[in-house]
């Protein structure tokens, strides 16, 4: 419903162009100073510069702005599909006050157990000041959302990785899903002492994924195949794979006549904290290699290879780079993360391949990517707000019923505005920031 | 970054021959096209041939006229009838290889793989029985969603604008068919909203790539997620509830239209069907004469191809495009009405399971034409078909293998391993005027 509202706010026709094809990557990755970036010039005090960069179309207003639209058409999915809600709106005109409190009600409901879901739950504060309740139910939200966060923390380095190459890996899914399917058969199929199992099955899965993100890449470093056709092509084929692998004798779980396979041997398993906290190691991996990524992408030459053939590939190619070799090894790489977060999933919170084992953390991986602006921090931080989303989701399920695809719908309208800023800032009237750096669009086809 | 991509997705000649990967490497010249894809269909032939042979029992494969083992049928010795094609399928391969031919490459080209697919059919159905009239019209019926959303796919990417959201498209349209088809009890009016739920993704797509100039593959993928959570949260909150007056729309009727749905197999497969088929049929003739016959045809390709060159003889470049992502939109809606009011009879959570994104594929594989996408959309449906056929009939080939044909068919296709597809020019790249 919001999304028409632009086309009826006035707008001043001359902004839009200019605002939009601002290059997409830069080779410069300094996170646009979102507020106190400008020196204070004739003599304005910090706070009135702080305030009018406040309303200005930089990243940190327009994401929060971004989250808030989401949470708005989010509140009005859940009154318009709740009849009791709906039924005080058909007198709305004689006791307006009816349906306003049910709205408020039902949308404050949600969203706190969305909330008390992802970070903290008062209650169970409260509970372990006076001794009902254990330190395990305090953390427990917190728990959650980083365990749904890092398997999203690997497939968004994959695809940010490969945005800043030029390349664009829809196909970390397909990715995520070879990569459980290989962790998941070093880890049961392996006999190894505890450590090294988890460290084979992690780089099984690793491996795996890198496999399926060598095919795109070959393909179009040598025949100029699209990398977006080939990925989603890919992402069905691995699915059918799995669906046809997990029916196999040996790989079935013995007894089982579902799909289901033998579970992970319990070496292989990534150490959680135990009991209801079900946070695992997967999230320590997730931030280191989030260093490693942001640690390739600015410091190594693989990385200012994959970047300048990213901004412009004749130049670079001029410049004596091989676009070729870059694209395959950038897909090689991408895969491999995704690989690894499909490795995390299984190893992590799954233990057993199932068909839905991977979920959708390819292509939550690739929202999570375009939320954090394609740079590695950034991208950590988009996928604990997905993560939050998710684990609150679940609450909000319990205890509001709200379907959890309610935060499927906040994920992707949340996205939509993102890669949309001129959106955004059309809707609030923003003013155009000083660092020109939202045109997040790639704007290229096949 | 869009010119300089372009150029990178469409390398020289020099690289592409260097760079195919064909199972020989012989100097280029010798190995052309028709040569490479000679070697390919003998090597088919002969797996054919001295795999599937020996593999086959020596039974009678039976192809039946009538729906049941009984009555008229086409019959051949399984064995006699796998080697046979299959030895069709080498001599046709030999025929590309040696260079003769050469007018008729493409007819020497199907006989080689039609000979392999038959070939790979008496193998299975020896002993048993296929029912071609049920697995044509099975066939017709699969490819009817996915004709309707490859050609939404076409009317976009021939203006210009990528639609990837294909499947969002056909989960809103069956969404919205299930939805309002219950409430008014009218199929008419379900398949009316289906429309409206496909024009409802396509103009969000339409306004954020064309005048908001976002990436248009990301917003397609978004878009998708965005129909897949929308229509399930509502799904849940509705449907799931009270299922009664949200989801049992009515079914839509089979016309017969007699006389010719009497003639033997083709009556009954194509004239004793529901409107949706027709309707499918219909519209890739109309839109191959429209795009290729009329006006709005050419100034379509125009902006597809070279949308500053048609914005400066007057052509309204965005206005089109427009346009023609809303057509597209009430043509998957249509498409995506496919899967409540006629195969499944309700709504259900992520129905469409990825059906949208085999219509993707068979948009591509037909080269972005109307009447190959139809052919690409045939060939898809056949496919699942007789992957539901071998998995009933217990064969040793798994089902799962048969429905991967459709995507590993378009890898190799845009990898130019047969042959060499090409997207519009200007695909996927917003207008910007200057």
């Amino acid at each position: 419903m919001t999304t028409d509202e632009p086309a009826g706010t006035p707008r001043e026709p001359a902004d839009e162009p200019a605002a939009e094809p601002a290059a997409a990557i830069s080779l410069q990755d300094k996170p646009a100073a979102p507020t106190a970036g400008e020196k204070p010039d004739n003599g304005d005090s910090f706070m009135s510069v702080f305030l009018r960069n406040l309303w200005s179309a930089n990243t940190v207003t327009v994401t929060v702005l971004s989250v808030l639209l989401a949470m708005v058409i989010g509140a009005i999915l859940i009154i318009v599909s709740d009849p009791a809600v709906l039924d005080t709106f058909s007198y709305l005109t004689a006791r307006p006050g009816d349906a306003l409190n049910a709205s408020w009600t039902v949308v404050s409901n949600a969203y706190a157990d969305l909330f008390k879901g992802a970070i903290i739950d008062p209650a169970a504060v409260t509970a372990w000041a006076n001794g009902t309740g254990t330190w395990r139910q305090v953390v427990f939200p917190i728990s959650e959302t980083l365990t749904y966060a890092a398997p999203l923390v690997f497939t968004g380095l994959s695809v940010a990785l490969a945005f800043r190459g030029g390349l664009f890996n829809i196909g970390g899914q397909g990715q995520a899903v070879v990569g459980t399917i290989c962790a998941a058969l070093a880890g049961f199929l392996l006999p190894l002492p505890p450590v090294i199992h988890l460290i084979a099955a992690l780089a099984a899965g690793l491996l795996g994924g890198a496999l399926w993100g060598f095919v795109p890449g070959i393909l179009k470093a040598r025949t100029g195949a699209h990398e977006v056709i080939v990925t989603i092509m890919l992402n069905y084929t691995a699915n059918l794979f799995l669906s046809w692998l997990i029916l196999q004798k040996g790989i079935q779980q013995s007894g089982r006549s579902d799909a289901i396979s033998e579970p992970v041997d319990s070496s292989a398993q990534l150490p959680a904290v135990g009991g209801e906290v079900r946070v695992n190691l997967g999230i320590v991996l997730a931030v280191l290699v989030t260093a490693a990524v942001a640690w390739l992408l600015n410091r190594s030459a693989f990385g200012f290879e994959l970047r300048a053939v990213g901004a412009n590939p004749p130049a670079a190619r001029t410049a004596g780079i091989s676009v070729a070799r870059t694209y395959t090894l950038l897909m090689v790489t991408a895969g491999g993360l995704a690989g690894l977060g499909g490795a995390t999933q299984v190893l992590g919170t799954a233990h057993a391949l199932t068909t839905q084992v991977a979920g959708n953390i390819g292509f939550d991986g690739l929202l999570v990517a375009l939320l954090g602006r394609n740079r590695p921090w950034g991208t950590l931080a988009a996928a604990i707000l997905f993560g939050a989303l998710r684990a609150g989701g679940n609450r909000m399920q319990s205890f509001s019923s709200i379907s959890l695809e309610l935060v499927t719908v906040l994920q992707a309208l949340i996205v939509i505005f993102i890669a949309a800023p001129a959106l955004v800032k059309a809707i609030f009237h923003l003013r155009a920031a000083r660092s020109a750096r939202l045109g997040a669009s790639m704007a290229k086809g096949w | 970054m869009s010119t300089t991509e372009q150029s990178e997705s469409q390398p020289s000649p020099t690289t592409a021959t260097a760079a195919n990967p064909t199972p020989t490497t012989a100097p280029a010249r010798f190995w052309d096209r028709q040569r490479r894809l000679g070697v390919g269909v003998v090597l088919i032939g002969l797996i054919a041939t001295v795999v599937f042979g020996p593999l086959a029992p020596s039974k009678t494969a039976r192809f039946t006229l009538s729906e049941d083992a009984a009555g008229a049928a086409l019959s051949i010795n399984g064995q006699l009838g796998t080697i046979l094609f299959g030895l069709v399928a080498v001599v046709a391969g030999g025929v590309l290889l040696a260079g003769l031919a050469r007018r008729f490459q493409t007819t020497v080209l199907s006989l080689g793989i039609l000979g392999f697919v038959l070939s790979f059919l008496c193998w299975q159905v020896a002993g048993k029985f296929l029912p071609l009239v049920d697995t044509a019209s099975g066939t017709l019926q699969l490819a009817v969603p996915l004709v309707l959303g490859a050609l939404a796919g076409v009317l976009g990417e021939r203006s210009g604008v990528v639609n990837v959201a294909i499947e969002g498209q056909f989960l809103m349209g069956a969404f919205g068919a299930a939805l309002v088809g219950t409430m008014a009890t009218s199929v008419w009016l379900g398949l009316f909203s289906a429309a409206i739920g496909g024009v409802l993704i396509a103009a969000i797509l339409a306004v954020l790539a064309i005048r908001y100039l976002v990436d248009q593959v990301v917003v397609g993928i978004v878009l998708n997620l965005l129909a897949l959570g929308m229509t399930g949260f509502l799904y849940e909150r509705l449907m799931q509830t009270d299922a009664q007056s949200y989801n049992q729309p009515p079914r839509m009727p089979e016309w017969r239209i007699p006389g010719l749905a009497d003639i033997p197999v083709v009556g009954p497969v194509l004239f004793d069907t529901n409107l949706l088929v027709w309707l499918a049929l219909i519209l890739v003739f109309v839109i191959h004469f429209a795009l290729t016959r009329t006006r709005w045809g050419l100034r379509t390709r125009a902006v597809g191809e070279h949308p500053t060159a048609a914005d400066t003889v007057g052509i309204r470049v965005r206005g089109l495009r427009y346009l023609n992502v809303l057509l597209g939109g009430v043509i998957a809606g249509a498409g995506g009405a496919y899967f409540t009011l006629v195969a499944t009879g309700s709504f259900n959570k992520n129905m469409t399971a990825g059906a949208g994104f085999i219509a993707l594929a068979a948009l591509i594989f037909g080269r972005w034409t109307p009447f190959g996408a139809l052919g690409a959309a045939l060939f898809f449906g056949f496919a699942q078909k007789l992957a539901t056929y071998l998995s009933v009939a217990g064969s040793s080939v798994p089902s799962q293998f048969l429905n991967m044909l459709p995507y590993l068919a378009t890898i190799i296709a845009v990898a130019g391993l047969v042959g060499r597809v090409r997207a519009p020019a200007a695909d996927g790249q917003p207008y910007i005027k200057s």
